[in-house]
């Protein structure tokens, strides 16, 4: 697509070897490095949920109570989702490949404001210490969700400690969306108009927004609710002359949205990797990035049908009911123009392809299983149950994190310069892909016959399901930890690569791997549209350079 | 599916294994499709450019329309049922449940109680108030179909109509704390004569209502609410469920939860004509106790002459006990009276 020349000789000097010491990564102004700060930071909190996410299926292969006391099993399901949700999934793509990828993307050298984006970073990492202070400190017990009068008054756990530690989180959060949209705006390379952006920045303007108007409300409703338990201010707690429902409206006004903020990166991602992967332009490149727009602004008039049980009234639930379907279309409409991209195009099976085709299997039972919960007769038997359970599963597990796992594996050649086993990526693909459906579509069965979630024991008659639900776990754990280990293998030993190693369209492919600190050695301009392959005689000769080279 | 055993239960399963065949449907198709075009187009040489299609306005106007209106026609059927869920129903067997760290009681009209256990008549249209000692709870019974947030601080109410006979699940659906997952119980649906054999048997205390009325008494709510209007606070005889004029000029229907809140925090909404001088009972009653009073309220009747100690609390509109139940039309016919009897204080 671009334009230029191509760079095909591999610059000496790269963001990489520009400078080894600790302090030059601390103090780094480069976007890609902070990147790769927030990769590493992103992937320890993974690893913590995904421990708590362990003891969680541990404790209910058997419907007794038994390895761990209804105390601990309450605070480790509330930790497993606080920092899966908070340290992960919101962070994930827009702080780790958005980082990296969105100034490159732009041809641009750096984002809007380099210092800025330094100091997200950071404030994440206070968050986080606070929030490994508060698991350390015994964790909270309420639920990610922190339902008051429960947390406000009746908890005796660290909830003050943990929201504060959201507060301060949540500021990295908006710094981030900040940064990309003024990068966006204004950092576009000569040529780059909007309509020839790739749908990853679409995607990543529109999670900014959200980003940007959503978090600080979650903000105030943490700080409301540390003000009531500390100084017993009545906001919530009825017997303080408060109201818990405002809780549960204030709550879901910033995290349903979050949901969004989590699954909008991951469509960006999914529409470069199938563009790519087909080598064809993406179906209806209009429809997929004004749906992503569309997404942002409906996400914030929905919050309401997280609440058809909680004595809202009956024409507010169905306000809320019908807007949530109108949230509904823009998602089919992504999916239907992904799936008419694959037709008649050059399907590769490489790894990141695999997770595309795992995404759109995923998302699908994701999106329609929502369709269950909006409606409003079916809610009020399939709440709090764990049909919601594998509804959000599938949504932030199916499809956010399975996109990130395919934009990470797409973009490694480009982040590191080497490629992994490509072998070990697809099996790992696959083995995520049916360790994933074998933990999670129990559960649907589970929550329609009733199974509430949050219980640390159970009635005999669902252990079956939750056997094989545990099962599937263990599977999953497998998927989860191969990639880390030939994906860190790849870096040492993985076979260099080009510029371009999938022959793939966008500027991000134009420069050497890894790129150079300054991202291009040469002012990138662009004159066609996004996704053109047409000048494939030149990425041919480009790689039979590369081949010659090696 | 779990066993369908109230009168929602079916049309509720019949829209679920709609969904269910809708999501198969889509899921399925758009797998296949998917893979049908990976095998089909797959890739067979390295630097291959396929012919670019830049998309085709009638099927993207066909893909957003059709799922549009399979959307609507979701959003009409869930809204029918939740709309019957959540009319409240006429006659029907009215208990009260209340939420507690964690267990659930229940007191039936006839005096009943129970702890973890809800017996209930076959076939019978029964309707359950609930509130909360302190955090939410969520009253949900399966094999029902329904669930209903209990919260602190108001009144939600559920209803249905057990149309088989068994044990069935209790639970709470609304993480409640360390017990949350023992907070669960029984209920039992129970043909007319072995229900009334329960009723016989069970554990029976005053009704609520005659539990009411005691404390009423001993609360010195009668000191105020008098039959007639003459007390400090208006009358509350056979105003159940009517409409009240309030001192700031809105009118609310006297109900539970007005009543509730008007004992537990009196100057929310004052009886037109009637000054605010009652004090809270917040703190002085429990919620169990504020739900007999409330029996009590809705069991006393127009007629004057007997009731002893009127009303209680919280004073509803102002209306003559002289003028029975025919006031209940609004406050319009109310008002003028409760006017006319004006200097309530002292």
């Amino acid at each position: 697509m671009a334009t230029e020349v191509m760079e095909t000789t591999e610059s000496r000097v790269n963001y990489l070897n520009n400078g080894t010491t600790v302090k030059s990564w601390l103090l780094t102004l480069d976007h890609k490095r902070i990147g790769l700060l927030y990769l590493f930071s992103i992937s320890f909190f993974f690893a913590i949920g995904g421990i708590y996410a362990t003891l969680i299926r541990l404790e209910l292969i058997t419907p007794q109570g038994d390895l761990l006391t209804p105390e601990m099993y309450n605070r480790v399901f509330t930790m497993h989702g606080v920092i899966m949700i908070f340290f992960f999934l919101i962070p994930s793509i827009p702080a780790v490949l958005g980082n990296f990828l969105l100034p490159l993307m732009l041809g641009a050298k750096d984002v809007a404001f380099p210092k800025l984006n330094l100091l997200s970073w950071y404030i994440f990492i206070i968050g986080g210490c606070l929030m490994l202070y508060t698991m350390l400190s015994g964790g909270i017990d309420t639920g990610w969700t922190f339902y008051p009068p429960y947390s406000s008054i009746y908890s005796n756990s660290q909830v003050t400690i943990a929201g504060v530690s959201i507060f301060i989180t949540g500021f990295s959060s908006i710094l981030t969306g900040l940064n990309f949209m003024v990068t966006i705006h204004t950092m576009r390379a000569p040529g780059l108009t909007w309509f020839r952006l790739p749908l990853f920045v679409w995607a990543h303007y529109a999670t900014s927004l959200i980003q940007v108007l959503g978090t600080p409300v979650i903000a105030i409703t943490v700080l409301a609710l540390a003000f009531e338990r500390t100084l017993k201010i009545g906001i919530f707690d009825p017997k303080l002359g408060g109201d818990p429902v405002l809780f549960q409206h204030m709550f879901w006004f910033y995290s349903h949205p979050a949901v969004y903020i989590m699954i909008l990166p991951s469509m960006g991602v999914i529409s470069e990797l199938i563009a790519n992967m087909t080598r064809k332009r993406i179906f209806g490149y209009n429809f997929v990035a004004f749906s992503s727009l569309a997404i942002a602004v409906f996400g914030f008039l929905v919050w309401g049908h997280h609440m058809f049980t909680t004595s809202q009234s009956m024409y507010t639930g169905m306000v809320f009911s019908l807007i949530s379907y109108a949230v509904a279309i823009p998602s089919a409409i992504k999916t239907f123009n992904w799936t008419a991209t694959i037709y008649k195009g050059s399907v590769s099976f490489d790894t990141p392809m695999i997770y595309a085709l795992a995404f759109l299997g995923l998302f699908t039972i994701g999106g329609m299983t929502g369709l269950f919960l909006a409606a409003l007769g079916l809610d009020v038997h399939l709440h709090d149950t764990y049909f919601v359970v594998a509804h959000f599963h599938y949504v932030m597990v199916g499809s956010a994190v399975i996109g990130y796992l395919g934009g990470i594996h797409y973009w490694w050649p480009k982040i590191t310069g080497r490629m992994y086993s490509e072998f070990l990526g697809r099996i790992s693909a696959v083995i995520i892909f049916i360790g994933f459906n074998l933990t999670f579509l129990p559960q649907f069965v589970l929550g329609q016959l009733g199974m509430p979630r949050r219980y640390h024991a159970y009635v005999p008659e669902f252990q079956v399901l939750h056997i094989l639900s545990s099962a599937g776990a263990s599977i999953l754990a497998v998927g989860f930890t191969l990639p880390v280990i030939y994906l860190a293998w790849s870096i040492k030993y993985g076979e260099k690569v080009g510029p371009n190693p999938w022959m793939a369209s966008g500027l991000e492919w134009q420069t050497s791997s890894p790129p150079p600190t300054e991202n291009f050695t040469y002012q990138p301009v662009v004159t066609h549209e996004p996704y053109e392959f047409e000048n494939v005689e030149e990425i041919k000769q480009a790689r039979q350079a590369e081949l010659q080279r090696a | 599916m779990p066993e369908q055993a109230s009168s929602f239960a079916l049309e509720y399963d019949l829209f679920y294994l709609f969904l269910i065949a809708l999501t198969t449907f889509f899921t399925i198709g758009i797998s296949a499709a998917a893979v049908i075009f990976l095998i089909k187009y797959r890739r067979r040489s390295q630097g291959e450019v396929p012919e670019q299609i830049e998309g085709d306005m009638r099927l993207e106007i066909t893909w957003t329309v059709i799922p549009f209106l399979i959307a609507m026609f979701i959003f009409a059927w869930g809204a029918k049922l939740y709309y019957q869920m959540y009319t409240d129903p006429k006659d029907a067997l009215e208990i009260f449940v209340t939420g507690k760290q964690w267990m659930w009681r229940a007191q039936h009209p006839d005096g009943q109680r129970e702890i973890n256990e809800l017996h209930l008549p076959l076939g019978r249209r029964v309707k359950l108030t609930m509130t909360s000692e302190d955090v939410i709870h969520a009253f949900y019974i399966p094999a029902f179909r329904t669930k209903t947030d209990v919260v602190p601080g108001r009144y939600t109410t559920t209803w249905f109509t057990p149309t088989r006979t068994g044990t069935f699940h209790l639970f709470c659906a609304e993480y409640c704390g360390t017990q949350h997952s023992g907070m669960i119980g029984k209920i039992v649906v129970q043909d007319y004569s072995d229900y009334q054999a329960w009723l016989r048997g069970a554990p029976k205390e005053m009704t609520p209502a005659e539990a009411g009325q005691k404390f009423f008494t001993s609360l010195a709510c009668n000191n105020c609410h008098k039959d007639q209007d003459a007390g400090r606070g208006p009358s509350l005889a056979g105003q159940f469920g009517s409409d009240v004029k309030l001192e700031n000029g809105s009118t609310v229907k006297m109900d539970e939860a007005y009543i509730r809140e008007s004992i537990l925090n009196p100057g929310a909404k004052t009886v037109l004509g009637y000054p605010h001088i009652m004090p809270t009972f917040q703190g002085q009653v429990t919620e169990e106790q504020v739900a007999m009073i409330i029996q009590y309220i809705k069991s006393i009747g127009p007629k004057q002459n007997e009731a002893v100690a009127k009303p209680a609390a919280a004073a509803p509109a102002g209306q003559p006990a002289a003028k029975p139940a025919a006031a209940q039309p609004t406050g319009t016919t109310a008002k003028p009276v409760a006017q006319g009897e004006q200097p309530k204080q002292n």
